[in-house]
């Protein structure tokens, strides 16, 4: 059983390498900005966050540019540690926050769909099955044994795409490009998508397209200034569907 | 309970099935503020790295390959200009010195490769874990593995100078005995003082950025302080200071075995003290300071 639970997480983004003291005569009196005990300019990312989310629940994290959506997200799959409170994350976890990290632009897409393996910790037999089921679905015929410093966007993205959604975890996480019309690169792009997202237990995606909430998510969670706004159903959240966007069903 | 903390990727099936025969779920991700458990994170932090070394080999084979690329000879330029320096080098110190070439050479090459060796290490480990900003943002991976990918790095571009040693000891006439044997735990303590350096240095330097300049800086000094253009005989009485250098002491478990038939009980004594002391402080500090690399990067 799939679950994550967080209790009051907070944390605090410490502004190391910008030139900390004319920084701090300009923006502190932001209500964000303040400086921590050892003098630091530090932004508040989250602040006292608490939910649950069970099994079954597609959640959409809403909120404007910097609320802290992609920062939460980082820490559900670990990257941040929390500074207070308690996160648990039951499930494995499938984080597709940035694709495109660890990708080497050197070396084949075949080399790296292996460099992928590796740092997903994957054994070889798994290894050579996901190479040739990303290789099968990104279609990418002879160069898939070129380096991908010469591929073009769409092929790049096909490749990324393909390694992203080849594998099927019980905690999904997303970072919005991936429902956000990108992958309609193909029409069978959009079926693997729906059976990623409605196969894994749990699903936290960050968003800014409200159709892709009303589309693929069962509750929302309104972040802003890092502080929890919002929480429950998608209506509930982002109100009624407005009367000018009814007619146009988003496509995916 | 934390054994599966870095592999957010397994198979569904595989996982459905690893559940039922563990009572403790393996997929189970917990951080308690209140109750951080740093040491225990930082020795999973160390065990998953070490365990998952080919993740770390194949980066760090990446690494070169691409530093390289489009190169005819590759790192074998490191080869020749390290054979130009010893040649320069070796001429115009053995006249100074009044040494004979053939007595001066073996001594100059083996110092001067284990030198660059060392020094490679030490300086590539200030930006062991910056480097890797881009990977350490978006996934959670074992900080070891950014530091072993470091090491191995620096190790397989310092082995290319290697048979270097080998046609100077041809050229000059030079066979060692069986002590030359010895020469390898010295390059193994080389490699762990580097992996020690690349999570020390790496984090410091992340935090701090003005470290690594220093750090640069310092082992100019060091070059002139240790036995590597002139030989440790030359100090005479005052070469009894010698341990107290770092660098002497780790450079000798190599240079000794090699050039003096074994080196000295207090070359290795110091060096392995050295060794033990760099360990513990690469330890005080991940654990400490682990959870906020992320943050400094």
């Amino acid at each position: 059983m799939a679950l994550i639970e967080a209790r009051g997480l907070c944390l605090d983004f410490p502004y190391y390498h910008i030139g900390a003291r004319s920084l701090k005569k300009r923006l502190l009196g932001n209500a964000r900005l303040h400086t921590d005990p050892s003098n630091r300019v530090v932004v508040t990312a989250l602040r006292d966050l608490s939910f649950t989310i069970r099994d079954g629940e597609r959640v959409a994290l809403v909120g404007h540019n910097g609320a802290g959506k992609t920062t939460l997200l980082r820490m559900l799959a670990g990257v941040y540690e929390p500074v207070a409170g308690r996160l648990t994350v039951a499930g494995t976890i499938g984080a597709m926050i940035d694709v495109s990290a660890g990708l080497d632009p050197e070396s084949t897409g075949r080399q790296n769909v292996r460099l992928r393996c590796l740092y997903r910790g994957m054994a070889d037999a798994d290894t050579a099955a996901l190479t040739a089921e990303v290789e099968e679905f990104a279609g990418l015929g002879e160069f898939f044994d070129v380096p991908i410093r010469t591929y073009s966007a769409g092929m790049g993205v096909r490749l990324a795409f393909a390694m992203a959604t080849a594998m099927q975890p019980e905690v999904l996480l997303m970072d919005e490009w991936f429902l956000a019309g990108d992958a309609g690169f193909l029409a069978k792009a959009e079926e693997r998508l729906a059976r990623l997202v409605t196969g894994a237990d749990i699903m936290v995606v960050a968003t800014h397209d409200y159709g892709v909430v009303r589309r693929w998510c069962t509750r929302a969670i309104r972040l802003e200034g890092g502080i929890i706004t919002a929480d429950g159903t998608v209506d509930e959240v982002l109100g009624p569907v407005p009367e000018a966007d009814q007619p146009v069903r988003t496509t995916v | 309970m934390h054994a599966n903390l870095w592999h957010p990727w397994r198979r569904r099936g595989k996982t459905r099935a690893m559940l039922e025969s563990l009572p403790v779920a393996s997929a189970f991700y917990q951080v308690d503020a209140a109750n951080p458990q740093r040491r225990q994170r930082a020795i999973a932090d160390v065990v998953t790295g070490l365990r998952r070394w080919r993740l770390a080999a194949a980066l760090a084979w990446l690494d070169i390959r691409n530093r390289y690329r489009g190169s005819v000879l590759g790192p074998f330029w490191l080869t020749l200009s390290t054979g130009t320096m010893l040649l320069g080098i070796g001429i115009t110190y053995s006249a100074l010195f009044r040494l004979t070439l053939v007595e001066y050479l073996p001594h100059l090459a083996v110092s001067l490769i284990v030198w660059n060796f060392i020094s490679q290490m030490v300086t590539e480990a200030t930006t062991s874990f910056v480097q890797s900003e881009a990977i350490i943002r978006q996934m959670p991976l074992p900080y070891t593995i950014h530091a072993l990918r470091c090491m191995m790095r620096n190790a397989l571009i310092g082995a290319h100078n290697l048979p270097l040693i080998l046609l100077i000891f041809a050229l000059c006439g030079v066979f060692p005995g069986w002590e030359v044997l010895l020469a390898i735990p010295g390059l193994m303590l080389i490699a762990v003082n580097g992996f020690a350096l690349a999570l020390l240095l790496g984090m410091v330097c992340a935090r701090f950025r003005d470290i690594g300049p220093i750090v640069g800086s310092v082992m100019q000094l060091f070059f002139f302080l240790t036995p590597i253009i002139w030989k440790p005989q030359l100090l005479g009485e005052r070469a009894v200071l010698l341990p107290l250098n770092p660098f002497y002491a780790i450079l000798e478990t190599v240079r000794g075995p090699l050039i003096d038939g074994g080196g000295t009980l207090i070359a290795w004594v110091a060096a392995l003290s050295y060794t033990f002391i760099n360990l513990a402080l690469a330890a005080t500090f991940l654990v400490r300071f682990r959870s906020r690399v992320a943050f400094w990067v």
